[in-house]
């Protein structure tokens, strides 16, 4: 009996031992963690890997949960950063122990893309249309309300299959976002949300779910971030914008819809810029925004994050179209320089 | 005397700690219930019953109910096993009792590969290959023959229930096929010796066998399967086209309580992650109601094929 207490206070004493150890060890570079949205994950992985090879004190450790996971754990105050593609919401932000900011580091924006064979890119759709489409009111592509836009086009006589995101997810929160904004019906009828109750369609998980569905399908339409359009060469349609234009998805288009949305930006930059002004702006695009507490609580931590984020807004935007993101506007940067000085430990800025 | 006693007390607390590890898995499943239980409280007390009968999922207006999820859950999961079970069972004999020694190693080492293969990567098969294959061969033509019956009522797009329980199907072969072989391989030679020497064919010795002998084992494959099939995630949320919805025809599509679950969990929050995990709860419920029948069955089959020797 006595051996067998032995053990296990050996077993008990190495545990401590080795737990001191990895902590003892990880204390050395500055770790700063993480966690929230999918979609800008692969540009915050290239900024933590350049800014991190420049400052090597400093390390970052990213987990890409979703929005929804972002917000959770930087209430909770289990991170240093939190990282959402929607805004948080006023009864979210009530849950908060401090007030936080919103800072956008990118843009995206959403594509409607489809699968006919024999059309391109640059089908035209107006809002209407894509909001009956989706609604399950227009089921032909040859439908004479899509025929009467794009009369140059060989429209197929066939079934119009809908595809949509089947997770919950910022991209058809952004798309949601968007039709219930431009088309009454689909307010009263769907509304906006990171989860829908979809009229009509199949159900993909994730951008490669949709992306499958819709390249597998002949007719399919559906909506995917920008950036994966772009990489898997899907045909993407151009939408008409707020001003009357026909606009195809490019990056111009999207940094366009922020630098007229960027002109009304409030301070707290909590702000949809869907069906945004302007002829040569996107309209279904949106910000994605990191989430930081304005009272840090540790000051070296919060200093190299404040660095961190200075950095990101001017070196770090360079790096953003060779990834597909489009990068913030200079009216954006220039404000959010003010915004940054005001993260502060116990009073003092750490700008 | 003190060396005896020595021993006795090693034994005792050796008992001892087998028995806290033992309790521990009780704990376990326990606190699993508990957790599910009591997470889940907010969607019970808003929705009670009609959780369970109610079709619909609108997370803008917070209104839930987990009847399809429960219908493609099921559904799914029998399409599977009618297709997996005869196959499975069939080829199991083929390879114990007909194939020649060289063919026997390999095909049974490619069936027991298919086993290792991970889910998504079945799930990402089934949207480039299975479902475009099924959609034009099996599908379209069909319904364009057949499609007045409602259970391949178009129109067909091709992810489906069908879809779903094929993929299904196709991952739970390599269990049931492995567990049969064994269940065969334990009949005794001279058993089926003696039918053969009175006179039986092939076909009566396997059928007197199997009916004598394995019905019990692969009764208890094919529950292995199911279980495997009910839980399954990522590669039917891949081809069932995720949709709310129950339709009588296997060629729409159907969503699954495992499915929706991967699929809304990580961006869910208040009454949608509450009445997620409340469709957790059920799906464990539905696991352990399976098991505990499928259990009961058993012990059934197991007492008669021993009075049948």
């Amino acid at each position: 009996m006595r051996n067998f207490f032995r053990i296990l206070t050996g077993i008990a004493a190495a545990a401590v031992l080795s737990l001191a150890a990895t902590t003892g060890a990880a204390a050395d570079p500055l770790m700063i963690n993480g966690a929230g949205a999918t979609f800008p994950y692969p540009l915050y992985s290239k900024w933590f890997y350049e800014y991190s090879n420049a400052n090597p004190g400093v390390r970052f450790n990213y987990q890409s949960i979703g929005s929804g996971g972002g917000i959770k754990q930087i209430t909770a105050g289990t991170v240093d950063f939190g990282a959402s593609d929607a805004p948080m919401k006023e009864k979210e932000m009530a849950k908060l122990p401090g007030p936080i900011l919103h800072l956008p580091m990118a843009m995206g924006a959403v594509v409607v893309v489809y699968n006919l064979d024999k059309v391109e890119s640059g089908l035209k759709l107006t809002p209407d249309l894509l909001a009956g489409i989706f609604l399950g009111k227009i089921t032909r592509w040859n439908d004479p309300r899509i025929a009467e836009r794009n009369k140059t086009v060989a429209l197929p006589n066939a079934d119009i299959v809908v595809a949509h995101r089947s997770d919950g997810s910022g991209t058809t929160d952004i798309f949601t976002n968007y039709l219930a904004a431009v088309n009454t019906e689909w307010r009263a009828k769907v509304g906006q949300g990171k989860a829908v109750n979809w009229p009509l369609g199949i159900g993909g998980k994730g951008n490669e779910g949709v992306s499958g569905v819709v390249k597998q399908t002949p007719g399919a339409i559906g909506y995917v971030e920008l950036a994966y359009a772009r990489q898997n060469k899907m045909s993407v349609a151009a939408l008409r914008n707020k001003e009357g234009h026909f606009v195809e998805p490019t990056l111009e288009a999207t940094s366009a819809a922020a630098a007229a949305a960027a002109k009304t930006m409030p301070d707290d930059y909590r702000v949809s810029i869907v069906d945004a002004p302007g002829k040569d702006s996107y309209p279904i695009a949106g910000l994605t925004w990191l989430l930081v507490y304005k009272d840090q609580r540790d000051e070296a931590k919060g200093k190299a994050l404040v660095q961190f984020l200075k950095w990101a807004i001017h070196d770090g935007q360079k790096m953003e179209a060779a990834l597909d993101y489009a990068p913030l506007p200079k009216s954006v940067v220039e404000k959010m320089d003010k915004t940054l000085r005001r993260i502060n430990y116990k009073g003092k800025s750490l700008y | 005397m003190a060396a005896r006693s020595g021993k006795i007390s090693k034994d005792l607390a050796f008992e001892k700690a087998s028995a806290f590890f033992a309790s521990v898995v009780l704990f376990l499943a326990a606190l699993l219930f508990a957790v599910l239980l009591r997470e889940s409280l907010p969607a019970l007390r808003k929705f009670g019953a009609s959780f369970i009968v109610s079709g619909t999922w609108n997370p803008v207006l917070e209104r839930f109910g987990a009847l399809p999820f429960i219908y493609g859950t099921l559904v799914s999961s029998c399409l599977a096993l009618l297709i997996a079970v005869p196959l499975s069972v069939g080829a199991a004999i083929f390879i114990n009792e007909f194939a020649p020694p060289w063919l026997k190693a390999p095909v049974s080492l490619l069936a027991e590969l298919l086993a290792a293969i991970p889910s998504v990567i079945y799930g990402l098969w089934g949207i480039f290959v299975l479902v475009p294959i099924l959609r034009d061969v099996f599908m379209k033509p069909v319904t364009r023959y057949l499609g007045w019956i409602p259970l391949f009522k178009g129109p067909v797009y091709g992810p489906s229930m069908l879809a779903a329980g094929v993929l299904l199907a196709i991952m739970i072969i390599p269990f049931i096929l492995s567990v049969t072989r064994e269940v065969l391989a334990t009949v005794p030679q001279r058993q089926k010796e003696a039918v053969l020497s009175l006179g039986g064919t092939r076909w009566e010795m396997l059928r007197i066998v199997i009916g004598q002998h394995c019905l019990p084992g692969i009764f208890g494959a094919t529950v292995l399967g199911l279980g495997r099939a009910l839980g399954e995630t990522m590669a039917v949320t891949m081809v069932i086209g995720n949709r709310p919805e129950i339709f009588s025809s296997v060629f729409q599509q159907g969503y699954s309580m495992a499915a929706v679950i991967a699929n809304e969990f990580a961006e869910a929050d208040g009454l949608q992650l509450s009445s997620l995990i409340l469709i957790g709860l059920l799906l464990m419920l539905v696991t352990l109601a399976v098991n505990l029948g499928a259990k009961g069955m058993l012990s059934k089959m197991v007492a008669r094929a021993a009075r049948g020797i």
